[in-house]
């Protein structure tokens, strides 16, 4: 079938690339059907990127899955059209799927961790496709490998093609796949939250090479995301899916400035990246610094250095960080993996002996105590993770989670600590009937409310928060964040904020410092440093921040 | 309408999902695992009343009843003294559950304490701890069990620990690993921050956490302790005859293969059902704890 690429610049009165229509599908489990998408529809002309926004268990990947006839074992579609360019594919056996996928339809999957074989090259992982669907001879193919490689902007593709996966790093990975998805020049390309597992500079430069690949080639896009500043850059127009439902769709930009449902309402209002600053203003921080400018800091950290490895092979992690944080403040540490912003969190918590440097909490200095001194330190010092489905042992309920801390300081009877623990999980918006009932039960964002509640029944003045969101969906996010500042102010926490979200950090933090490969690269209050980063990297990871470009108007002459 | 929807309500508000209720529970356990379960408990109830299931003596035959073929009278048949097969079965299964019994405890006590030692402590004692586990793990079990046995002499209480011995190993090597894992996670070291001493967290959530994994193999270990039992009671070096131990009776009914089937079959049959629900309770343990 070829395809007549006149089409795109007339979009307009010819057949769509896509088009979804009244899509229902269920997944069978244990002789149970469930209904997931409850009549979807969508489409996708030619040269235009469609972005599919949700949260988890909104169906948004079920979408894509079904398009490209690849639904697990228990999927099912039970009703509903999927046309490709106009040709009826809904019920296409899986053999005749294999000539769609690969050659009319490209799929960019989300983990670039895992979506490749460790085992095969990078070239013959470009090749692959390529060689399924026989479409020239070796040599050809190989010469096609480096020029897909060079496309998505890989130097020296020669040298990458005989490379391993993990000889690249995750952006190099993921414009791999981009490089296979396109290797056929398919009419549309799937990526299904293909950067959200990229830090922010990286995912940029991603979402700019698929940009480039729309408009010089003509490919359209369905993005699949659940970061709906994302989609604000990138799509022309987006469809919000809830509960399998679409709940909105059209126009990009007429969608998020005039939402018509109270779902993208939510949405919109819940996404940090599209609404800057929040109340943290410059003015209210420096106000807030100046009046506690005589206190000792909370925290103050001096000259840290943290090594690792053995004598002879030594990592320096953490390199001579400095910073201090004022009392009933947050101070966010920001950086993308591997800037050592967890370490410096971990030196903090003391978890991990510094190689030299001071680190002092409460005026007391961490780096001399062992067993009890830090144990008894740690009343006043705790943190919540990243990750609410590890923090919390699977095997407790919640209540004797959050009694925990308690009970290790023995601190009141059994009588006053539960009570002590009803009031915590009040604090924390959690109904008390939950304490009886394990983390499996929970949802993610529940988890991460018993995580904070543990944290904060001993009555701490400094609670480390690492990384505290990420794992959450947005409106949930909102919700945490919003939990977070209501319980600082009532029981007048500083908070160490580490994250690598920057508009997560401008929504919480009052002063911060950016972390780049070890070092402190930039530090100051955070309102300040948005409206007038110094340093170039500075510059670079709040550019990059999504959902701050206009929404995309059609790119159309 | 339902009585349960007013109750569940009532209980349960907003996005928290319900807890399952009695017959969805019901309805989760499958088939095989149920099957399995049943065929324990009956060998249990051999061991623990074995006049409830049979009348015969399993050490008395009568004479003119020798080798007579399964029927109703006599279901597994007799063996060369008349005596009845069945009963024999029946009143050998206390000696072969006991002995299993034995092994697995002897395997899971000095095999878990080894690998937590070893998974918790760390450095030189771990090494020397692991690399002595490394040494059982290179000698053949069988080979193992039949020094063991020659050590202490012959009998069912004998052989039973020869088996738990040659057991040790696994268990070491399952309960370091989990150990290890556990120690690793954001809920250990969540506790540490909340002020827990060492041997609290040890108690309160690594070893919990670790003995998921440990419990389905002390099932697997059951069965396989009942196969190795049974071989050492066939070769002679467990319970003298005329007790009616399983591997023992099998190896009696050897010289009759040719003629009487059900000697060295029926029992055989036994021993390999209860091996089977074993493995089947062991894989339904670790499912569970994989959940």
């Amino acid at each position: 079938m070829t395809r007549n690429r006149s089409d795109v610049s007339d979009p307009d009165g010819t057949t769509p690339v896509l088009e979804v229509e009244d899509l229902t599908v269920a997944y069978t489990s244990r002789h149970v059907e469930t209904p997931v998408l409850h009549g979807v529809s969508l489409t996708v002309h030619p040269g235009e990127v469609v972005a599919v926004v949700g949260e988890s268990g909104s169906g948004k990947s079920t979408t894509a899955q079904a398009v490209i006839g690849l639904l697990p074992d228990n999927g099912r579609v039970t009703g509903g059209r999927i046309r490709l360019n106009g040709t009826d594919i809904t019920s296409w056996s899986d053999r005749r799927m294999e000539s769609v996928r690969g050659r009319r339809v490209g799929l960019v999957p989300q983990d670039p961790g895992t979506s490749l074989n460790p085992v095969k090259r990078i070239g013959d992982a470009i090749a692959e496709v390529m060689r399924i669907h026989r479409w020239a001879d070796e040599r050809r193919i190989r010469a096609r490998v480096l020029e897909l490689l060079e496309r998505v902007g890989i130097p020296d593709p020669e040298r990458r093609a005989r490379q391993y996966p993990h000889e690249l790093s995750g952006g190099m990975r993921q414009r791999v796949l981009i490089a296979a998805a396109i290797a056929l020049r398919p009419e549309l390309i799937i990526a299904d939250e293909a950067t959200s597992a990229l830090d922010v500079t990286v995912q940029r430069t991603v979402l700019d090479l698929i940009d480039e690949l729309r408009t010089e080639d003509g490919t359209s896009v369905l993005f699949i995301t659940h970061d709906l500043a994302v989609a604000s850059d990138r799509a022309d127009r987006v469809v919000v899916l809830e509960g399998g439902r679409v709940r909105e769709a059209g126009d990009t930009a007429t969608v998020l400035s005039t939402p018509g449902h109270a779902y993208t309402r939510r949405l919109v209002a819940d996404a940090p990246a599209l609404n800057g600053a929040g109340h943290r203003t410059a003015e209210r921080t420096a106000a807030l610094l100046a009046e506690r400018a005589d206190l000792p800091p909370a925290i103050a950290v001096t000259d840290l250095v943290q090594e690792f490895g053995t004598r002879r092979d030594r990592f320096r992690a953490v390199d001579g960080v400095s910073f201090t944080v004022t009392p009933g403040t947050t101070h966010a540490i920001v950086g993308e993996s591997g800037s050592g912003k967890t370490t410096t969190a971990r030196a903090v918590m003391g978890f991990r002996r510094p190689t030299s440097g001071e680190v002092s909490v409460g005026g007391t200095e961490i780096g001399p105590l062992r067993g009890r001194g830090l144990r008894d330190l740690r009343r006043r010092l705790q943190m919540v993770y990243q990750n609410p489905y590890g923090s919390l042992d699977p095997r407790r309920t919640v209540g004797s989670i959050v009694a925990e801390p308690l009970v290790n300081y023995r601190i009141g009877d059994r009588a006053e600590r539960a009570r002590t623990v009803a009031e915590f999980l009040e604090r924390v918006a959690l109904p008390t009937h939950l304490s009886d009932r394990r983390p499996r039960e929970l949802s993610g964002g529940q988890r991460q409310r018993v995580a904070i509640a543990r944290a904060l029944v001993l009555r701490p003045e400094v609670v480390v928060l690492d990384e505290p969101v990420s794992a959450l969906d947005v409106t949930v996010q909102a919700q945490i964040l919003d939990l977070l500042e209501r319980l600082q102010e009532d029981l007048g926490l500083t908070y160490l904020f580490i994250s690598h979200d920057l508009a997560v950090v401008r929504r919480l933090s009052h002063t911060l410092s950016v972390m780049r490969g070890g070092r402190v690269v930039e530090s100051g209050v955070t309102e300040k440093v948005f409206a007038d980063p110094r340093h170039e990297y500075t510059r670079g990871l709040i550019e990059a921040i999504p959902g701050r470009r206009e929404p995309a108007l059609p790119a159309r002459p | 309408m339902n009585p349960n929807t007013s109750t569940r309500s009532a209980t349960v508000t907003g996005s928290v999902p319900a807890r399952p209720s009695a017959l969805e529970r019901l309805r989760r356990v499958d088939v095989g695992t149920a099957l399995a379960w049943l065929v324990v408990l009956v060998a249990v109830a051999w061991a623990l009343a074995p006049g409830l299931f049979t009348s015969a003596d399993p050490v008395a035959g009568v004479a003119a009843d020798a080798l007579r073929p399964p029927d109703a009278e006599y279901p597994f048949g007799t063996d060369a003294t008349g005596r009845d097969v069945f009963a024999r079965v029946v009143y050998g299964s206390v000696h072969s559950l006991s002995g299993a019994l034995i092994a697995v405890t002897v395997g899971l006590v000095a095999g878990t304490l080894i690998g937590a030692v070893a998974g918790t402590v760390g450095g030189l004692v771990e090494d020397v701890l692991m690399r002595v586990v490394d040494v059982l793990l290179a000698v053949p079990s069988l080979l193992l069990s039949l020094s063991v046995v020659i050590v202490l002499g012959f009998g069912t209480a004998q052989i039973a620990f020869a088996v738990g011995v040659a057991g040790v190993a696994a268990f070491a090597r399952l309960a370091r690993s989990e150990v290890v894992r556990v120690r690793a996670t954001d809920y250990v070291e969540a506790a540490y921050a909340g002020g827990g001493r060492f041997l609290t967290v040890l108690w309160r959530h690594v070893l919990p956490n670790s003995l998921t994994a440990v419990a389905a193999l002390a099932a697997l270990q059951f069965g396989t302790a009942i196969l190795a039992i049974s071989t050492l009671g066939f070769l002679g070096y467990g319970a003298p005859p005329p007790t009616p131990e399983w591997g023992l009776m099998i190896a009696e009914g050897r010289d009759y293969v040719a003629t009487s089937w059900w000697l060295t079959t029926l029992p055989g049959l036994v021993v390999v059902a209860v091996v089977l629900s074993a493995n089947r309770i062991s894989a339904s343990i670790a499912r569970r704890g994989r959940a």
